[in-house]
C-alpha cells in the first residue's frame, strides 16, 4: 500500500503526521514529496547514504561569440526571458522557440541541475527526499524521480508513506498519482475546509481513495462539525480529530515524532489514526 | 509599490499577515497563492469582475499539414505527438510558447485559447481586492500569477505569495520593491525561512522578517536573524483568540491591540523601502 | 509483430518494470526473427509528459502489442491512436510475460481506467 498524506493548505500539520507515522511503522519506506521544503528528516534524522543531481528543465544557452545581436530572439520570447541578448535564467522555460528563430545557431539548450536527490537511512527506516534549488521549474518530475528512488529499497512490498506537497498544482499530482490511499489532514479554519474540498476533487482525479483526519480540532468546534458533516456527504470515512497540544510544537523543536511524548494528547490521537489505517490495511480493507 | 509577503513554509501565517497589513494600511490586496486563494474569505470583498485566463495552444489544420513533423520535434514539453499520420494535442502539457507555429514552414498550426483559471476583482470599503484561481488538476500557475501582476496599478499593493520557493513564487516576486518573509519559531520555520531568504537574496529584492506564533523569549528565528544580520520588523505573538479569529474567518484588526500592532508594521515596511531606494 | 516490454534492466531475463512512463528500458522482441532490441526509454529524462514520449517512441519503433503494469491517461491516448494493444503483465520476467502473451493468456489493458472513475468508487462503496 501506498498512503499518502496530503492537505491543500500548507502547514494543517501533514508532517507532523507523517513523521509519527514513520515512527509507528519503522520497516516503512519512507518519501518526502515536499521537495520545495522537505521537512521530514528534520524529525527523522540520520545519515545520509546516497544522493545524486537532478537535472529538472532544460535552459536556452546564447554563444557570444555567434550571435549577431539581431534580436529575434527575445522578439519570439514568450516568457520575457531574453534582455539585451542574455536570457533570464529564472525566467526561461526552455522552450526552444528562440533556437527555432536563430539565423545563426547561436542558441543551445543546455540541462539545468534543478536539485538533488537524497536517501536518508533514519532511526525509522529509509527515507527519499529532495532539496530543489531555490525558485527552479515546478517539481513534478522531481517528485516522481523521489518515489522512484524509494521503489529500489522497497523489497517485500512494504508500506510506503509519502509527506506530500502543499497545493494542487503538479508536484502535487505527481505526489498522489498512483498511491492507494490518501490521508487529508484538515484544519477547522475557513480555509481549512476551501482547501480540502479542492485537494479532495483532485484526489477523486486521480482515483485515489480519501480519509480524513481534523487537526487542531478544537481550536473551532463549529467548523470541526461543519467539514464533519461535509465528509459524511461526501462519503470521505473522519479517521479521527486531533486536538490541539503545545507538545505538538515542543516535539517539532526537540526533533522528535510526537508520539514519542507519553503525555501528548495529539500523540495518542495520531497513534489511534495509524492503527486504524493499519488494521484496515491488513484486513485488506484498503 | 509593490510589497511581497511569502514564507519558505506553508501555513506560517502568510495570508494573515498579507490580509491585516492590506487592512490596517489601506493598501490593495492581490492574492498569488492560485493554487489556493484564501485572502477573500478574511477581506470578504464584493466581487465586481471576473476574467478568465487562458494560454495560447496550437490547433493544426489538417488540410495544410504535410506530416513533416517539426512541430512535434521541437516542442521541449512533449505536448505535440505523432500518432497514425496524425498530429495529437495533449493540452494540459502546453505552455503556450508557440515554437511549433514559428516551425510550421506551411501556416498549418494557428492558436487557440485554452482557459486554465480565472482572476476576481473586488472591493471592500476602501481597498481593491484582486485573486487568481487555478482550475483544478491544471498543472500551471505561472500564466495567472503574470495575468495578475500585469493588473496592478501604481498604488501601494500587499502580493499574497503561495509557499515554498519555485516558480510560481518567483513569478508573484518578481519587480516588487520589498518582500516580507513570515515565518514561526520552529525548526521547521527556520529550515524553511533559510531557502526563502536566499530566493529574495537571489533576486536582489529588499526583504524583513515577521515571526509569527512568537513568545516573549528569545527564539531561535531571532537568534539566527542577529547572527546573519537581518531585519526583524514585528512579531505577532502566540495567542489562541488569533487562531480562533483565524478560523472563522475574521481579521484581527477589528481588535484595537492587533490594528496598532499592523500599523506599526506597516509603517517600518514604507520606512525600510524609503531606505532601500536611497 | 513487434511486442514491447517495459523492463527494469538490458538483458531478456530482466524483470518486467510496471511502471510505463518513467521505466528504465523497453526490450522490443520481434516475432518473424526472433530477435531482440533492447532500448533506454526516453521518457525518463522527459520533465514533462513522460508517458508521451515513451508511446511516441514505441510508434517510431513500430510497435504493435505493449506488456507492462501501468498505463497513464496520456499514455493511452497515444498508444490508442498509434493502435497498439496494451496488456497487463503478471509480474514475471520477459521471456514469460511474452510466452504468456502468445498463448493469449494476458489481460487486454486498452479500454483503462477513465479519470475520475476515483468518484464513483468511493460513492459506490460508501
Amino acid at each position: 500500500m501506498q498512503l499518502v498524506v496530503i492537505s491543500g493548505k500548507g502547514g494543517t500539520g501533514k508532517t507532523t503526521v507523517a513523521a509519527s507515522f514513520a515512527y509507528l511503522n519503522k520497516e516503512s519506506i519512507k518519501v518526502d514529496c515536499d521537495v520545495d521544503a522537505s521537512n521530514l528528516n528534520i524529525v527523522l534524522q540520520g545519515e545520509n547514504i546516497a544522493s545524486s543531481q537532478f537535472i529538472g528543465a532544460k535552459i536556452a544557452k546564447i554563444d557570444k561569440n555567434k550571435c549577431i545581436e539581431c534580436g529575434k530572439c527575445s522578439e519570439v520570447c514568450r516568457f520575457g526571458a531574453i534582455k539585451n541578448n542574455k536570457i533570464i535564467e529564472l525566467k526561461c522555460e526552455g522552450c526552444a522557440a528562440c533556437k527555432a528563430v536563430c539565423p545563426v545557431d547561436a542558441i543551445t539548450l543546455e540541462d539545468e541541475v534543478t536539485g538533488e536527490t537524497i536517501i536518508t537511512k533514519t532511526d525509522a527506516g529509509i527515507l527519499s527526499r529532495a532539496e530543489m534549488v531555490v525558485g527552479a521549474e515546478g517539481s513534478g518530475k522531481l517528485v516522481t524521480e523521489v518515489r522512484k528512488n524509494a521503489m529500489e529499497y522497497r523489497k517485500n512490498n512494504e508500506l510506503m508513506i509519502l509527506d506530500g506537497t502543499p497545493g494542487i498544482g503538479c508536484a502535487v499530482m505527481a505526489s498522489i498519482t498512483g498511491c492507494d490511499v490518501a490521508l487529508i489532514v484538515i484544519e477547522p479554519t475557513q480555509s481549512g475546509l476551501n482547501d480540502f474540498k479542492r485537494i479532495l476533487s483532485l484526489i477523486d482525479h486521480f482515483g485515489v481513495k480519501p480519509l480524513a483526519c481534523i487537526n487542531k480540532y478544537d481550536i473551532n468546534e463549529d467548523m470541526t462539525l461543519e467539514i464533519q458533516k461535509y465528509c459524511e456527504n461526501e462519503s470521505v470515512e473522519v479517521l479521527g480529530k486531533i486536538p490541539f497540544d503545545p507538545i505538538v510544537q515542543k516535539a517539532v523543536n526537540e526533533l522528535k515524532p510526537v508520539i514519542c511524548y507519553e503525555d501528548s494528547i495529539a500523540g495518542k490521537e495520531i497513534k489511534n489514526i495509524w492503527e486504524n489505517i493499519y488494521k484496515k490495511y491488513k484486513e485488506g480493507i484498503l | 509599490m509593490k510589497i511581497a509577503v511569502l514564507s519558505g513554509k506553508g501555513g506560517t501565517g502568510k495570508t494573515t499577515i498579507s490580509t491585516n497589513l492590506a487592512k490596517a494600511m489601506g493598501w490593495n490586496y492581490v492574492d498569488c497563492d492560485v493554487e489556493e486563494p484564501n485572502g477573500f474569505i478574511f477581506l470578504n470583498p464584493k466581487v465586481i469582475k471576473t476574467e478568465q485566463v487562458s494560454i495560447p495552444v496550437p490547433e493544426i489544420d489538417p488540410s495544410k499539414c504535410i506530416g513533416c513533423q517539426k512541430c512535434v520535434n521541437i516542442c521541449q514539453f512533449n505536448a505535440l505527438a505523432w500518432a497514425n499520420k496524425d498530429v495529437l494535442l495533449f493540452d494540459k502539457l502546453c505552455h503556450g510558447c508557440g515554437a511549433c507555429s514559428l516551425v510550421c514552414g506551411y501556416g498549418a498550426i494557428s492558436e487557440v485559447d485554452r482557459e486554465i483559471g480565472h482572476i476576481d476583482v473586488g472591493n471592500d470599503e476602501q481597498i481593491t481586492c484582486m485573486r487568481g484561481t487555478l482550475n483544478i488538476g491544471e498543472p500551471m500557475a505561472v500564466p495567472i500569477i503574470r495575468d495578475l501582476k500585469k493588473m496592478i496599478g501604481n498604488e501601494k499593493t500587499i502580493i499574497d505569495c503561495s509557499p515554498g520557493s519555485t516558480c510560481s513564487v518567483v513569478a508573484a516576486i518578481e519587480g516588487v520593491d520589498y518582500a516580507v518573509l513570515v515565518t514561526e519559531p520552529t525548526a521547521f520555520g527556520l529550515h524553511d525561512l533559510k531557502i526563502a531568504i536566499e530566493l529574495v537574496r537571489t533576486m536582489n529584492i529588499p526583504f524583513g522578517i515577521i515571526i509569527n506564533r512568537g513568545s516573549h523569549e528569545k527564539d531561535l528565528i531571532e537568534e539566527h536573524c542577529e547572527k546573519e544580520k537581518i531585519n526583524i520588523i514585528g512579531k505577532v505573538m502566540f495567542d489562541k483568540d488569533v487562531a480562533v479569529l483565524y478560523s472563522k474567518g475574521k481579521l484581527l484588526v477589528e481588535h484595537e491591540k492587533y490594528k496598532e500592532l499592523f500599523l506599526h508594521i506597516g509603517k517600518k515596511v514604507e520606512g525600510e523601502i524609503a531606505c532601500s531606494l536611497l | 509483430m513487434k511486442i514491447a516490454i517495459t523492463c527494469v534492466k538490458k538483458d531478456k531475463d530482466s524483470m518486467i518494470d510496471e511502471r510505463f512512463g518513467r521505466c528504465n528500458y523497453f526490450t522490443i522482441y520481434d516475432t518473424e526473427s526472433k530477435s531482440f532490441e533492447h532500448v533506454e526509454n526516453k521518457g525518463v529524462t522527459s520533465a514533462q509528459g513522460a508517458g508521451i514520449a515513451a508511446g511516441q517512441q514505441l510508434l517510431d519503433h513500430g510497435v504493435e502489442a505493449l506488456i507492462t503494469g501501468h498505463v497513464g491517461p496520456n499514455a493511452m491516448k497515444i498508444l490508442q491512436s498509434g493502435n497498439v494493444s496494451i496488456y497487463k503483465c503478471s509480474g514475471k520476467n520477459i521471456k514469460e510475460e511474452i510466452d504468456l502473451l502468445l498463448d493469449n493468456k494476458l489481460e487486454n489493458i486498452n479500454n483503462a481506467v477513465p479519470p475520475h472513475s476515483g468518484m464513483r468508487n468511493r460513492h459506490g462503496r460508501a
